[in-house]
């Protein structure tokens, strides 16, 4: 049992903790609650997209069929270069983070490409979210990677490339130190 | 039955008078915000005397029947104040600990879903033996636990950062509110699943139209973390994630996954947007804090406070006080800008994780004065200054704002929201 999972040595013993007096030990590990999830339940919902790229689906984009989707489906909110507004800023700011304007964008800000796919699906456009296609995501992805001045405009984003995309603010995310305050 | 309606008893003319009182308390309520105050049943009796007595004694006229389902005084006035994306609780009207669920404090990312709970279901899978699907039936039927905690969005106060910005209460700290919940234990779902050797984190979903998803380490999540059907006895209002949320005691209310359709175990952080672009703390040197899930120990003095009016004489300087680490072991009040600090009472019983209600007898000699409340945790840990948060730092982070609010009392009594 040494590959048990230490999170799973809590469970246990949560687990005995949280058993109602009068639940025998038999019981205790299941109740039986619950049905088997199919593939096609999984296949539905499973819409998020790791750091290494897993869950990103076939197809691809360039930055210039992203370009197209941008101005259709997201410049009314974020502006024609993605600076203007009046919803979040998505390009420039970098090298203001330590600065009494901080500007927070994609560039600037954001530190992983795959996290660029996972939201724009999940969430974007406000209005029809989950709605585009996943060429169209990888399209919006490239162009707006490009708009940063991260990657060329040649280059084509897919489940291969976007998860070496490095992000220039890559490596600024630190743990939480707290207590903090002396 | 019929000889308790109203209707069948004459009373239009009772109806009439009555509405017309509520007209008038009405415009008096909001003459007395035009001047600041915003709970003018509190604050500015002597502006309701004209109205004090009731044109019609209610010892005299039959009373309304029972209703199925109830709604407060038509002569309350205490409201949330929306936005398109949050609405704030109003705090300075409150009394005791428990948040009225028509009140809580709203913060959605793409609006209220409308969710029959019949066809809702949480899916569970990832790195575990068993992929599952729950019904809300299924997840009812387990062992149930109630603890009453606060909910604190990271941004509560977070517009404080760049120094006294918020009128009221409401807008400083109205994005908080406590509330009885009740569910069952994550870790009593999940143990139906069963969790490879290889989950550490665990993604949680929700089902609204920003399928709004936190990453949260397991361990921490499976000591507490309950996934709640009930809000203070009743199902879930929608805005606060019906049928089924997550509640985590102590943690940013955005952990605290609404709606919540599914659980994926993984080897590590997602890196969602919402961890990464967002809820996340930048420091003046330019690097910046990730996954700061507690809520640090944070006071506040309820009333007297912002928008509001005192009058000469003796005043209970009331206010709630929370940790994300435990229980509050004391709060101390200042009426001089933290020269001198007393101790305050606290009401029992002190939850953990939980609001807790202090208060502070005062007699206000009409002169100008200070309020501040301090409070301290069961771990030690001291409600900081301002000075020494932004010292620690600097004004950038938006989120986890907890240090010591200040009110202004004017010599006019006028109460107002002050750096120090």
């Amino acid at each position: 049992m040494c590959r048990c999972n230490p999170a799973s040595s809590i469970l246990l013993v949560l687990g005995l903790l949280l058993i109602p007096p009068g639940i025998s030990m038999a019981e205790e590990a299941r109740y039986g609650f619950g049905q088997p999830a199919t593939e096609a339940d999984i296949k539905a919902w499973n819409i998020d997209i790791t750091p290494t790229g897993e869950g990103l689906p076939p197809g691809r984009g360039t930055v210039q069929e992203g370009g197209v989707v941008y101005a259709n489906k997201c410049a009314a909110c974020h502006g024609p270069t993605g600076t203007e507004g009046p919803k979040d800023r998505l390009v420039g700011g970098q090298g203001s983070l330590t600065t009494n304007q901080p500007i927070k964008t994609i560039g600037s800000y954001w530190p992983y490409a795959t996290t660029l796919y996972d939201y724009i699906h999940r969430a974007m456009p406000l209005n029809a979210p989950q709605s585009l296609v996943p060429d169209e995501v990888y399209s919006v992805v490239a162009w707006l990677l490009h708009q940063n001045g991260i990657i060329p405009a040649t280059m084509v984003i897919d489940g291969q490339t976007l998860p070496t995309v490095k992000m220039p603010n890559r490596d600024g995310f630190v743990p939480d130190p707290r207590p903090d305050v002396p | 039955m019929s000889s308790f309606n109203g209707e069948s008893l004459g009373s239009f003319e009772h109806r009439a008078v009555e509405n017309e009182l509520l007209d008038r308390r009405a415009w008096l309520a909001g003459a007395a915000s035009t001047i600041g105050a915003t709970a003018a049943g509190l604050i500015a009796p002597s502006l309701l005397h004209a109205v004090a007595l009731a044109p019609v004694d209610p010892a005299r006229v039959p009373g309304n029947a029972p209703t199925s389902y109830g709604t407060r005084s038509g002569f309350e006035r205490a409201q949330r104040t929306p936005t398109v994306t949050h609405s704030l609780t109003p705090h300075q009207a409150l009394h005791g600990v428990i948040t009225p669920s028509a009140l809580h404090f709203e913060r959605h990312h793409n609006g209220v879903p409308t969710i029959d709970p019949d066809r809702h279901r949480l899916l569970i899978h990832g790195l575990v033996d068993r992929p599952l699907m729950f019904s809300m039936n299924d997840l009812v039927r387990f062992p149930s636990m109630t603890r009453t905690l606060f909910i604190e969005c990271s941004g509560n106060s977070g517009k404080e950062w760049k120094g006294p910005t918020g009128q009221t209460v409401q807008d400083t700290h109205g994005l908080m509110s406590t509330s009885e919940w009740t569910g069952v234990p994550l870790a009593t779902v999940l143990s139906e699943s069963g969790l490879k050797p290889d989950a550490v984190w665990v993604l949680a979903e929700g089902s609204d139209a920003a399928a709004m998803t936190r990453s949260l380490p397991l361990t921490a999540v499976l000591k507490d973390a309950l996934l709640c059907y009930a809000q203070n006895g009743e199902a879930l209002r929608p805005e606060q994630g019906y049928p089924l949320r997550l509640v985590i005691p102590g943690w940013e209310g955005n952990t605290c996954i609404k709606w919540l359709r599914r659980l994926k175990l993984g080897p590590a952080p997602f890196m969602t947007r919402e961890e990464t672009a967002r809820y996340t703390d930048l420091m003046p040197d330019g690097t910046t804090r990730q996954f700061t899930f507690v809520m640090e120990a944070k006071s506040v003095i309820t009333t007297p406070s912002g928008g509001q009016r005192i009058e000469p004489g003796f005043t209970e300087i009331r206010g709630l006080a929370w940790s994300g680490r435990g229980m509050i072991a004391r709060v101390e009040v200042s009426v001089d800008g933290g020269r001198t600090w007393r101790i305050a009472r606290l009401q029992e019983p002190v939850l953990p994780q939980c609001h807790t209600r202090f208060r502070f007898g005062w007699r206000w000699n009409g002169e100008e004065a200070l309020l501040q409340s301090r409070c301290t945790d069961e771990t030690g840990y001291v409600q900081p200054s301002r000075a020494a948060l932004v010292a620690a730092r600097g004004t950038h982070s938006v989120y986890h704002y907890n240090a010591i609010q200040s009110w202004k009392v004017g010599r006019d009594g006028q109460v107002t929201n002050v750096q120090m």
